[in-house]
């Protein structure tokens, strides 16, 4: 089952029918280069972006190509052919090993 | 709604928290650093944080949402992992608040004869089975693998070791009655994807062992399923990795071809042949790899941390736990000097097949530094590997684990 929720804001909230149990998410700060805005407006749509933090700096450029990829095509990412390798080249700058 | 806190070293800890009964635990973990295994990825190390779930201890946090919370390893010096310091780990982070008396387990798909829904109340009603067992995730360890693989980061602690109390899963199914051809059993729980592109997270298993060992649990040591461990009812299959353990149960579907999805073909995979497991789940092969099944013999030192210091002149005991897939453990056995020399140790506690087997050694070491390592083997001869098995996803990491003590 699911409920869809706003993709393309910055969700840090995940209150869906559980009071009981709604998170707040703490910020995560990611570093401060071009392309952050595009990462947090598209990513942190469906996942937190600790993720980025975690796997890191061990992904080289073509393992962080093949993250974003996976999240378009296998995870359905509503991710625009604009936004993409900005994503791509933000992740491998700052993140990348 | 329930506030949470987040407890970051060294950062203030002055915020209230409405009603989440966690402050004094919280505050005594958030004073302690965070011994987190070198091995982890820099960024893991950088970002994991201790922090407490509503309803839990803090654990140490891998990522907010979905959330992925493990526990140290100091929650594994008893055989028993407590409900509050037991692991989370989520695909997606739609995760709703299951209200008990609404809630419905649906039995039934073209592999059965009938349907059914049962309640929580149905549930109870039926014959009660208890197992101790292990649930570990099949990613558990990931983040030790060299070179490292993406994915969550864990160390030792994506795993733990509890009674689960229910119902038979044959006894469910016996209500609509399996055919012939059934071959499959998918499970789906009630949580799902932020998004409605992305696969919800369903899993099958094969008819044969969800019929000898599946439990559909209601209570985990003797109380309800926590809900960050899939309250009101969660799939136990004990012996097999915790991916097939689908919490807050919804569903379940018998099947006469194998299941399509995206979490049974694409995510989850061994290459074939690569690990000397036993258990299979032949209508899910390919001809290069195969689900993940079975968890492979294991074993932590959890009695000291590493690099701790031990007092010179006085007994130590070293400790830990071991388990397997659930052929029950034969034997663990420690070294000091690299493997040269192995001295076994005493098991405790049999708490069943599939369950934590506790053990344990008492020796005077010499002052200075020293290494311990230990290796569990099973009863069917499987044993823990020197060098690690490497699969593309991170599975199955059974490397022997060491830590080195400071005598002094």
């Amino acid at each position: 089952m699911m409920h869809r929720i706003a993709v393309g804001a910055f969700v840090l909230v995940t209150a869906l029918g559980a009071p009981a149990f709604a998170q707040e998410e703490p910020a995560i700060k990611l570093k401060e280069a071009p392309g952050l805005d595009k990462v947090q407006a598209n990513c942190a749509a469906c996942h937190s972006l600790d993720y980025i933090q975690m796997n890191s700096p061990f992904l080289n450029a073509a393992g962080w190509e093949a993250e974003v990829t996976k999240m378009m095509k296998a995870f359905g990412a509503p991710v625009s052919d604009a936004d993409a390798p900005v994503i791509v080249d933000y992740l491998k700058k700052n993140y990348g090993g | 709604m329930i506030s949470r806190r987040r407890l970051l070293e060294g950062a203030g800890v002055g915020a209230v928290v409405a009603g989440a009964g966690i402050g004094l635990d919280a505050l005594k973990a958030a004073a302690a650093p965070l011994d987190l295994p070198k091995a982890l990825p820099a960024g893991t190390r950088a970002e994991a944080v201790l922090e407490a779930l509503p309803g839990k201890k803090p654990l140490i946090k891998l990522t907010y949402r979905p959330p992925n919370y493990e526990s140290p390893v100091s929650t594994f010096r008893t055989a028993i992992t407590p409900n509050d310091s037991f692991f989370v780990r989520y695909h997606l982070s739609d995760i709703p608040n299951v209200d008990a008396k609404t809630w419905r387990l649906a039995v039934g798909g073209d592999g059965a004869n009938g349907r059914v829904e049962l309640s929580l109340d149905d549930l109870r009603a039926m014959p009660a089975t208890e197992v101790i067992a292990v649930c570990q995730c099949s990613g558990n360890r990931r983040g030790l693998f060299e070179p490292h693989v993406a994915g969550v980061e864990w160390g030792y602690g994506a795993m733990g070791c509890a009674r689960f109390t229910g119902v038979r899963l044959k006894d469910v199914l016996d209500k609509v009655g399996l055919k012939k051809e059934a071959i499959e059993l998918v499970l789906d729980g009630a949580d799902g994807p932020a998004f409605d592109k992305t696969p919800d997270f369903v899993k099958s298993i094969p008819v044969g062992k969800a019929l000898e060992d599946g439990l559909i649990a209601y209570e985990m040591n003797r109380q309800p399923l926590p809900h960050f461990n899939g309250f009101p009812a969660r799939l136990i299959l004990p012996g097999w990795t915790a991916t097939y353990w689908v919490k807050h149960i919804t569903s379940i579907m018998a099947t006469t071809k194998p299941f399509e999805g995206f979490w049974m073909k694409s995510a989850y995979r061994i290459p074939l042949g690569r690990f000397p497991l036993l258990a299979r789940f032949p209508s899910q092969d390919t001809d290069v790899n195969t689900p993940i099944s079975e968890m492979v013999v294991n074993s932590l030192i959890t009695s000291h941390d590493d690099g701790s210091e031990v007092k010179a002149g006085a007994p130590l005991a070293i400790g830990g736990v071991a388990w397997d897939g659930g052929y029950g453990i034969r034997s663990v056995e420690l070294t000091t000097d690299g493997g040269h020399n192995w001295t076994a140790a005493q098991l405790g506690e049999d708490l069943g097949r599939f369950a934590f087997r506790p053990f344990s050694h008492s020796f005077t070491p010499a002052k200075g530094k020293f290494s311990v390592m230990a290796r569990a083997t099973n009863k069917v001869g499987q044993t823990q590997t020197a060098e690690l098995i490497l699969n593309p996803a991170g599975y199955h990491h059974n490397v022997m684990h060491s830590i080195t003590l400071n005598v002094a």
